[in-house]
């Protein structure tokens, strides 16, 4: 395909991608419904149909066997699941007397509905997928028979699922993956913010567009308002920032140390942090938890040697809690990052080294310029994902103190991540629409910090700098 | 000449400095790194020396027990009768040789794609992980749960099925580690395979996965150990105490109605499943460090 004939976006896009740029395919849809003959466009109705009359039975009848399979489930199903949706339901659970027994009839259950309208317009989405795909390769199969003289057999097509294609092949199941697991239950719950899915109705809930979003922006008072919320997501943004940070210099600092050409013993010091990783996190947390307890080991040692009167509030003062969970989270957090930064460390070349130190520089210098650009370089993402790590941070929060200390008629604590407040409000209050808001906002932060970084790191704009 | 002395006797205290900066350098970080080191180990030793408690309540007079037997190990595995912790040990052990087995692969196919091959949905894929990666994961689980409660995935004996499902299903996400190791790998090793005619997926499995053996053992510890460690989802799915994997139960077993009597015992349990999960981390330590020293040498 020549530049003439690449519209203005392509040009754009190839300008940008560089060496990545890949050529759209010239078997477009648009292509296909404007040249392609007579089966060709009658393949946008019937599926499959340009394939078989082109001697493609095997693809030509999956495709069409899928059409078939979709529209028997829409008029079985769909239609039912879909037309519900707008109205959620409204069918109350009753009771009639039946030749003097209670006969309970079966009332609508919104999430149910719910779940099955999401699940069929996800459905909907695949088949207008399929839509293009039978199209482009009606074509795709007439342009080739005008070129060549005969269509690729089903053969020749695996034989390409297995070269040119490999990705189609080896990504389809990953993606399945992704998509039912992922992004079908993240649908199933953005679309919850928009209802009055919490715990007075539980069974029938109704479309309440952004009221919830203005219950927790407001501060009408309620359990979820805006200072509170601004409150937590201050706190979330500070543990993140600490627990990634500090892990991450601490983390060098030791890696250096233990990496010194004079240190001793170097593998024992490694081995000895390591030994943290090796325990389950969920373990040691709940240990710490129990020491850490009013009349826990800790406390009760401080006593004995007379070091305190009374035991040391961890949990139940509010920046003692705060600093608490910040200092475990560096006990759990530092072997990983001496862990991943020894690896850099030992890989970074040594050429590199001895240049710079014929040029006469010294530690500092050589560290400044040598040793924490490489780090950086190759760290940036996981730096990026520690950091959205811990903003999701469930299980040091929610295991070491469960977000105590609460005020009295507060939904959240002092130590609440949003993430673990989401979860309070979800699966203790049910208060699903509240907790589905929350999760949106997170996000929203999260996407706003880390795009941001990332899309300015060495590693995004230039993967292949140190290949 | 007296020039000369001076300049060698400037030179001779320098050194002699530079030698006791480097001693006094030595000795603290030496000292550092031990008092450090004591810090990281206290909790684990005490979790050791608990697990041979004699007293099994968990608030006792002094910080490590006095008292010591074998007790609590041995009522871990016998006594079946309020929590079951050996069917417990099953559970999670399949779900994790399954999750293992299917994320290795999911991972591996995804960051083959990602790393050698070219085509256009390439970047938005990319893209599309990184967004998905920020939606909180805890706001998925009750949704998950749902959708596993309809498709019928949460009834008795069916959870296992439900688990394997859930921790693998969305492990393809999780490739950038192992594209960034592809990466490293020299494009020429690709080219030359082609050229004498391997299709895309041999080179794959030909030259792509052999050489990324390192950064293989490290995802498959990764994938083994994910159903051990994780307790959120597994609260979820998991409704009934016979469905339980060992990360519920040794939290069910510091809940208000059990810790008088199992404090010991989850002591004793923690050990169980450190021995094998450190011994894996060690391993996989060594083969990460490996794969971080680049994938081709020389």
């Amino acid at each position: 395909m020549t530049t003439a004939t690449l519209s203005r976006r392509e040009m754009r896009r190839r300008k940008k991608m560089g060496a990545d740029y890949v050529a759209p395919s010239p078997y477009s849809v648009k292509a296909a419904l404007t040249k392609g003959d007579i089966f060709t466009k009658l393949s946008a109705v019937v599926f499959g149909l340009g394939n078989i009359v082109r001697k493609q039975y095997i693809k030509g009848i999956a495709l069409l066997a899928l059409e078939i399979a979709f529209i028997v489930f829409m008029i079985v199903s769909g239609a039912g699941y879909l037309s519900k949706l707008p109205g959620l339901g409204d069918q109350k659970q009753g009771k009639k007397l039946v030749d003097g027994f209670w006969v309970y009839t079966a009332g609508d259950n919104s999430v149910v509905i719910l779940l099955y309208g999401v699940c069929t317009l996800v459905v909907c989405v695949l088949f207008v997928y399929l839509w293009t795909i039978s199209l482009k390769s009606a074509y795709k199969a007439e342009c080739l028979i005008r070129e060549e003289g005969k269509a690729p057999s089903v053969m020749d097509d695996f034989r390409t699922l297995t070269d040119q294609k490999a990705n189609q092949l080896l990504m389809f199941l990953p993606t399945l993956g992704i998509l039912v697991f992922t992004v079908l239950p993240l649908i199933f719950m953005i679309s919850m913010a928009f209802t009055s899915y919490d715990h007075k109705h539980l069974t029938l809930f109704d479309w309440v567009g952004f009221q919830n979003f203005g219950e927790v922006f407001s501060n009408k008072g309620g359990t979820v308002n805006a200072g509170l919320f601004m409150s937590v997501l201050a706190w979330t943004l500070v543990w993140a920032f600490f627990a990634t940070f500090l892990n991450f210099f601490l983390g060098m600092f030791f890696a250096m140390i233990i990496n010194r050409k004079t240190t001793h013993f170097k593998g024992f010091w490694r081995a000895c942090f390591s030994m943290s990783i090796a325990v389950p996190q969920f373990v040691s947390l709940l240990v710490m938890r129990t020491m850490l307890q009013p009349t826990g080991a800790i406390n009760r040692l401080l006593m004995e040697w007379g070091w305190i009167d009374s035991a040391l509030p961890f949990f139940t003062n509010a920046t003692w809690a705060r600093v608490t969970v910040i200092i475990i989270n560096l006990w759990v957090g530092i072997p990983y990052t001496i862990m991943q930064i020894t690896g850099i460390l030992q890989n970074i070349p040594a050429d590199l080294y001895e240049a710079a130190k014929i040029d006469g520089a010294n530690w500092w210098q050589i560290f400044i310029k040598i040793t924490m650009p490489y780090i950086i370089f190759v760290l940036t993402p996981y730096l990026i994902t520690t950091f959205t790590g811990n903003v999701n941070n469930f299980n040091v929060i929610y295991l070491l103190s469960a977000g105590n200390p609460t005020p009295v008629g507060s939904s959240a604590g002092k130590t609440d991540l949003l993430i673990t407040w989401l979860y309070k409000l979800t699966v203790d209050k049910n208060d699903y629409n509240l907790g589905a808001v929350i999760g949106i906002m997170t996000f929203i932060v999260l996407a706003v910090v880390s795009l941001i970084t990332y899309r300015n790191s060495g590693s995004y704009k230039n993967e292949e700098a140190f290949r | 000449m007296s020039n000369h002395s001076i300049q060698k006797a400037e030179s001779h205290s320098l050194m002699h400095d530079a030698k006791k900066r480097r001693i006094l350098g030595d000795v603290l970080s030496h000292l550092f790194l031990g008092v450090m080191a004591v810090i990281w180990l206290v909790p684990i030793v005490w979790v050791f020396a608990e697990s041979f408690n004699k007293n099994t309540a968990p608030y006792t007079r002094t910080f490590f027990p006095t008292e010591f037997s074998l007790n609590n190990y041995i009522a871990l595995f016998t006594d079946r009768s309020v929590l079951n912790f050996p069917k417990m040990f099953m559970n999670t052990f399949i779900v994790a040789i399954f999750v293992c087995l299917i994320s290795m692969f999911f991972v591996l196919s995804v960051a083959y794609c990602m790393s050698r091959l070219r085509f256009r949905t390439r970047r938005t894929f990319m893209n599309v992980v990184l967004i998905l990666g920020m939606f909180p994961g805890i706001m998925a689980v009750s949704a998950i749960y749902f959708i596993l409660k309809a498709v019928g995935l949460t009834g008795e004996g069916l959870t296992t099925i439900a688990l394997i499902l859930v921790y693998s299903a969305g492990s393809g996400a999780g490739f950038y580690v192992m594209k960034g190791y592809m990466d490293t790998i020299p494009t020429s090793l690709d080219e030359a395979a082609m050229l004498d005619g391997c299709t895309r997926l041999q080179v794959f499995y030909k030259i792509i996965i052999p050489i990324c053996k390192p950064m293989i053992v490290y995802q498959a510890i990764i994938g083994f150990l994910t159903p051990w460690l994780d307790f959120v989802m597994a609260k979820v799915i998991c409704r009934t105490q016979s469905n339980y994997t060992v990360a519920l139960g040794l939290w069910l077993m510091l809940d208000k109605e059990y810790i008088q009597n199992w404090y010991a015992r989850f002591a004793a349990a923690a050990v169980v499943i450190s021995i094998p999960i450190a011994i894996l981390f060690i391993v996989m330590q060594r083969f990460y460090q490996e794969s971080m020293s680049g994938s081709v040498k020389g």
